[in-house]
């Protein structure tokens, strides 16, 4: 079966420093894969790559069946991205923020009620306007704009991060929910024990590369590398 | 694309409504203008009467600047482009609706702007056809030329300075042809308007085309 | 198929070779160039022996050889850049985006000195610094203009984000020039112009033939200055790339302990 993702040798350039400086990767669809590394080793620009964010310059990279090199633009509707920064308008509320952006993609209000319902955002919380949100709610809600896309692949950047231990659950769930319903999954993150939960494998970029050998089994215990 | 224009310029107008920067800013600013403008050139003279059409104009294109900037402010923030890109919005349709909200805001600046002449420059109108029709032309090439240059100077880090710089000069011919149209409605000749009206909307659609073609490619980079 | 703008990017050990010329003078560019000085001395002579001093002027009149040229050879340079944007966005080629920058860069220069050249002429000639004539004050605008096509420039780092960023300024360029004159000559003919301050004297003869030759020097000045930008700016971009492998090596090893 073809893989979701497909890169070899994939080089990505944020302005000219490579963010991504040779990636090979694959994942079947369907799968978890927990993303691991080093603080700025290209977590977030991998992501973002996947996504059809970030121009990929040199290698192979697919997504989808899409490639990235050719035309990254129409990935991008499949694909959710929940990112460090939450793509909220501050001033509109809960509701409006996932009614516009449901509807950005041609996505049916529905989706986005059933969203929010999912993470405990109707009723009260609604109707306040996102700037009056925790940083943890406004995640929450992040990811209800993530769910009502009803994307084939989810990119989840350091999801758990800053988050309460219920709310860590509850992704988690969610999460797992996601790739029973067949979509595939990539998370960076930190968090290793999170990861056995959730993660089919595991795979550990570093200095913007990995190689076609990177990461298989488990998480391993002994990754705590601090630039 | 209309239905994507109508869907972002509706956001950005409830933006508007929830945050009332325009109503609580930009309005006040375009009326404290127009008391700058009474004291720098003394009313007792005559010569601010005589001067209204431009300062009415001056005042349009600065106001114009501060809402084209905001109208970017919103878009930059928390990592809203990536969104936007990552939606299955046509390009051309957000460069429509934000440039529609933009223009929506200059509409009711411009009719605060003729009360207040009216009423503190002791300014007497007429021509109304006139003056409509150009508030209309100008208003629509000011926020396509400003959408357009906003979504450039929102990707660059030095956003605030350089859109002036891009964009006043562009407007340049804008402040010159509807100060024209708009002297030729005060003077009870309106009919001398018309050609300047034209060059307005010649303006307006060259800009409007640019936009939707130039929007999307801008907003990749922002 | 190669990414946008074939950045040659070899994984690999080997760098690509700084292979090229090491400078931006060329054979053909000191041909040009000697043509050049040839032409100027030339119209020196003309313009400034050669060619009977005007009645009403005197002698500031000559300085229309340099006024005219100037002017007209930069707005030639905005018509240039305009047609470099465009075909940039068609072909997506880094050289049509370097054809458009190094024209607008070397037109803003000429635009500037038409500027000044009009100030030097207007002083002794009508006793003021500045006129808003029609042709001053679209030349003013169209300065400005410039500028902001400049700065545009120097905001992004990336060239293909550059060049599609400076491109869609540039395109627009020529529509502004055109809006700009039209709107600008209107307002100057509701206007009388005082005799005095015609202008365009009128020119015949030896006068005309000299003024016509100026206009042709200043053309070949001008491809001399571009041709150096440009090539001046495709260096700067080699060793850009060439920086970048570097950079991707260095990527590479930051493995840390």
């Amino acid at each position: 079966m073809e893989p979701a993702v497909h890169l070899r040798g994939a080089v990505a350039l944020i302005g000219r420093f490579p963010a991504l400086a040779g990636v090979d990767l694959d994942v079947a669809p369907g799968e978890v894969v927990l993303l691991r590394g080093p603080n700025g080793a290209g977590k977030t620009s991998l992501l973002r790559a996947c996504a059809g964010l970030l121009p990929v310059v040199d290698g192979e990279a697919v997504v989808l069946g899409q490639d990235l090199r050719t035309d990254r633009v129409a990935v991008r509707q499949r694909v959710g991205l929940l990112g460090h920064r939450t793509a909220l308008y501050d001033d509109l509320t809960v509701g409006d923020n996932v009614r516009f952006w449901t509807r950005s993609v041609g996505g049916d209000e529905k989706d986005g009620d059933a969203a929010m319902a999912r993470l405990g955002l109707s009723g009260r919380l609604a109707s306040v306007a996102v700037n009056r949100l925790s940083a943890g709610q406004r995640r929450r809600v992040a990811l209800a704009v993530l769910i009502a896309r009803r994307p084939q692949l989810w990119l989840l950047d350091e999801p758990h991060a800053g988050l309460d231990q219920p709310t860590r659950d509850e992704i988690d769930r969610i999460v797992g929910e996601a790739a029973a319903a067949g979509a595939t999954v990539l998370v960076a993150s930190h968090e290793l024990d999170r990861a056995e939960a959730l993660a089919a494998r595991s795979v550990e970029i570093v200095g913007g590369h990995i190689d076609a050998s990177g990461g298989t089994g488990p998480p391993r215990e002994d990754v705590s590398r601090v630039p | 694309m209309f239905r994507d224009a109508a869907l972002v310029a509706g956001k950005d107008l409830r933006i508007e409504l929830r945050s009332r920067v325009a109503i609580n800013q930009v309005l006040p600013l375009a009326v404290l203008l127009l008391v700058l403008f009474a004291f720098a050139l003394d009313p007792d003279t005559g010569l601010l009467v005589r001067a209204t059409p431009g300062l009415f104009w001056i005042a349009t294109v600065l106001c114009g600047l501060l809402a084209v900037q905001r109208a970017f402010a919103v878009e930059t923030a928390d990592g809203v482009t990536d969104g936007l890109r990552l939606s299955a919005l046509d390009t051309g349709g957000l460069f429509l609706g934000k440039a529609a909200a933009v223009a929506l805001q200059l509409i009711v600046l411009q009719a605060l702007l003729l009360a207040g002449v009216v009423v503190l420059y002791d300014a007497a109108p007429s021509g109304w056809l006139m003056l409509v029709v150009t508030c209309g032309t100008a208003t629509a090439g000011i926020a396509a030329a400003g959408t357009l240059f906003g979504v450039l100077a929102a990707g660059v880090r030095v956003r605030e300075t350089l859109l002036p710089l891009l964009l006043l000069p562009v407007l340049a011919p804008v402040l010159l042809a509807a100060t024209r149209a708009f002297e030729a409605a005060f003077e009870g000749r309106s009919s001398e308007g018309w050609p300047w009206v034209g060059l307005l909307a010649a303006f307006a659609l060259v800009y409007i085309v640019a936009g939707l073609f130039g929007f999307g490619a801008l907003l990749e980079e922002s | 198929m190669t990414s946008k703008f074939a950045v040659d990017l070899p994984i690999s050990a080997d760098q690509p070779s700084l292979a090229g010329p090491s400078g931006t003078g060329s054979g053909g560019t000191r041909v040009l160039g000697a043509l050049t000085l040839v032409g100027i001395a030339l119209v020196a002579f003309l313009a400034f022996v050669a060619t009977p001093a005007d009645s009403d002027m005197g002698d500031t009149v000559r300085l229309i050889y340099v006024h005219v040229p100037i002017v007209s050879v930069a707005y030639l340079g905005i018509v240039i850049a305009t047609i470099g944007s465009i075909a940039f966005l068609w072909k997506r080629s880094e050289w049509w985006d370097l054809v458009a920058s190094s024209s607008a860069e070397v037109s803003a220069v000429l635009m500037g000195l038409t500027l000044v050249v009009g100030m030097i002429w207007g002083k002794p000639t009508w006793g003021v610094y500045w006129v808003w004539d029609a042709r001053l004050t679209s030349t003013l605008v169209l300065f400005l203009l410039l500028l902001g096509y400049q700065a545009v420039r120097r905001t992004s780092v990336d060239p293909w984000v550059r060049g599609k960023r400076s491109a869609i300024v540039g395109l627009l360029l020529l529509p502004n020039v055109l809006i700009v004159n039209r709107s600008v000559e209107w307002w100057r003919s509701l206007h009388q112009e005082p005799t005095l301050l015609r202008l365009d004297p009128t020119i015949e003869g030896l006068q005309l033939f000299t003024l016509v030759l100026a206009i042709g020097v200043t053309a070949l000045m001008f491809v001399w200055l571009a041709v150096h930008r440009f090539r001046l700016a495709w260096l700067q971009d080699r060793v850009d790339r060439r920086l970048l492998v570097d950079a991707i090596e260095d990527r590479r090893s930051e493995v840390t302990v």
